[in-house]
């Protein structure tokens, strides 16, 4: 067995500062990684005056899993499962990223229905993840009945994806050409009455917010940062926007036909707390409308390309006698290990990025002609937007800080991996 | 190749001949490959005279037996805002020794993905500030990421009955 000393991270010694004047001197704070406002096990030691934060060291990693090391070890569709488990407020978004830079790896051109069916999941789930940061956002300044009406949305929603996927969370639901299974026919109707309640609930979540003067007050100028800070620091999604900057990944870099959809890349000034919820707000909006275009032009068709050797073959067509050996052959043949088998993309790299709804999530995968990932890395905006929040919150007062972390909406699951 | 990629690699090119070991491509995506020496020097014309100013991603390869130019490449991620594309450039490291100029002074962004690479894959980071373990705890072993630490068995929770008590 190893040796193995008590871990020693902290670089701010604690000082004995229990006599005398405490606003005088500094005072270490140990924030996390168990406190109930830092949603999740983000663990931050504070060196503050007062109440006033000084400096702050962020720890990371107590979510830690491997997933990079996992996926080099799995099949190219067994990673998807992997990607799941990241940011675990919307799935659906990680597995449409992460099918796409595969698909583009291998240079495989999807169906138009298959394009159509992942943009509308992917835009639900954008208000999954919205919603409910908005509403815990709310949550942590006091308002507590918005997190619960947001916390009904996402529920509607999460029986969507269950009846569409087969699963609340862990959905794998795209396939790499493809998807698992097609959407029930009732699809539209479920999402036009989700869009319905949801418009109804953000319409009734703004009102409770917008003029709230304890929420105006504690979000107005809190845990600014500047545009160029905010560029040079790698910050993607809502809080770039949040400073001005109309960086969005959907117009800029279009991706799954997203140049067809009519939406407003949305953008606030100010960059501080009330900016970003502003920007998570006006966002959902365009979301509906890209869902709404999105049912009406859904067409009809396959939503496999025609890839026999790589797709996963439906269980009925390989198990029943009558779906015939062909589809028998084609399972093999995506499962055998080997040589020639199942999704092999030439050896070679790619990075795409998709705007998932925290940020730029980027897939960085390097092929070296073999079954598995050589290198499967994940670009996690969390990681890059949370590296930020010290320099956010310098200055501030403590109660703030708690303010900006449910502002960044940071998911430890992607953000440790 | 977009104007944008072009542009770059031209430049890179130009600028540090000796340095640039070759430009390569896969899925119309195009990056250039440099000597570690000048990475800071690239790195900063790419941001300074080709408008990069944001590094979207750090992060490194382990080409363990692969026969490639280095056991070790660090891939840089570029994006430039006000023409919307981006770039990679990819710096080669030897195993023998580990170590190459950290970009924390170009980006803000860097000391982060710094951090990630020495814990994942134990390059060192010349002139970091605060180059500790990020995701893994300062008392661990090895660095997982390299292609030769096993899935399973090294690094599992051999220290799990000692936290228990």
């Amino acid at each position: 067995m190893m040796s193995v000393e008590r871990p020693t991270r902290t670089p701010i010694e604690i000082e004995e500062e229990l006599d005398g004047d405490l606003g005088a001197k500094r005072m270490v704070v140990n924030f996390g990684p168990q406190h109930p406002a830092t949603h999740g096990t983000l663990r931050s030691v504070i060196e503050c005056e007062g109440e006033t934060v000084m400096n702050m060291d962020l720890e990371i990693g107590y979510l830690h899993s491997g997933f990079e090391k996992i996926s080099e070890y799995r099949l190219y569709n067994q990673t998807v499962t992997v990607s799941d488990r990241m940011n675990y407020l919307s799935p659906l978004c990680n597995n449409v990223g992460l099918s796409c830079a595969i698909e583009k790896l291998m240079g495989v051109e999807i169906t138009p229905r298959c394009r159509v069916i992942r943009v509308i999941l992917y835009e639900l789930s954008r208000i999954a993840d919205h919603i409910l940061s908005v509403g815990l956002q709310a949550m942590d300044l006091g308002a507590f009945s918005v997190m619960l009406w947001s916390f009904i949305e996402r529920e509607k929603l999460y029986d969507i994806f269950e009846y569409v996927t087969g699963a609340r969370l862990t959905t794998s639901y795209t396939r790499v050409g493809g998807l698992m299974r097609d959407v029930p026919d009732d699809f539209e109707e479920l999402c036009r009455n989700f869009m319905k309640s949801a418009r109804r609930t953000i319409g009734e979540m703004e009102g409770m917010l917008n003029e709230n003067a304890i929420f105006v007050e504690r979000t107005k100028g809190v845990n600014c940062i500047s545009r160029e800070d905010a560029i040079g620091f790698g910050i993607t999604g809502p809080l770039l926007r949040a400073c001005g900057v109309p960086y969005d990944l959907r117009r800029d870099v279009p991706y799954l036909g997203y140049e067809d959809y009519e939406f407003a890349v949305i953008t606030e000034e100010g960059g501080d707390v009330w900016a970003r919820y502003r920007v998570r707000v006006r966002e959902m909006y365009e979301s509906l409308k890209i869902i709404d275009q999105g049912l009406k032009m859904l067409p009809d068709g396959p939503i496999n390309a025609t890839l026999p050797e790589v797709l996963i073959p439906r269980k009925t067509e390989s198990n029943k006698p009558k779906g015939g050996m062909e589809g028998l052959i084609y399972h093999f043949k995506a499962f055998m290990h080997g040589a020639g088998h199942g999704v092999q993309p030439e050896p070679g790299e790619v990075y795409l990025a998709t705007e998932a709804p925290n940020g730029e999530l980027g897939y960085y995968i390097v092929s070296d002609g073999t079954q598995k990932p050589y290198r499967w890395r994940v670009r996690p905006p969390s990681f890059y937007n949370y590296q930020a929040f010290p320099r956010m919150c310098a200055g501030e007062m403590i109660s703030d800080m708690v303010a900006g972390l449910s502002s960044l909406n940071i998911i430890a699951g992607e953000l440790d991996r | 190749m977009s104007d944008l990629q072009q542009r770059a690699l031209s430049a890179v090119e130009e600028r540090f001949g000796d340095d640039f070991l070759g430009a390569d491509s896969h899925a119309g995506q195009h990056w250039a490959e440099v000597k570690r020496d000048r990475i800071v020097e690239v790195l900063t014309m790419l941001r300074d005279e080709l408008g990069f100013d944001m590094l979207t991603d750090l992060t490194a390869v382990d080409y363990l037996d692969k026969g490639e130019r280095e056991r070790f490449a660090i891939v840089y991620v570029l994006y430039n805002m006000a023409e919307k594309g981006n770039f990679r450039v990819k710096a080669w490291v030897p195993e023998d020794d580990p170590e190459i100029d950290t970009a924390s002074n170009v980006w803000l962004a860097a000391p982060w993905a710094e951090r990630e690479v020495f814990d994942m894959y134990g390059i060192t980071f010349a002139g970091h500030s605060d180059l500790r373990r990020i995701l893994l705890p300062d008392w661990y072993e090895g660095h997982p990421l390299r292609k030769d630490y096993p899935l399973e068995g090294h690094g599992e929770r051999h220290d799990f009955e000692r936290y228990r008590s």
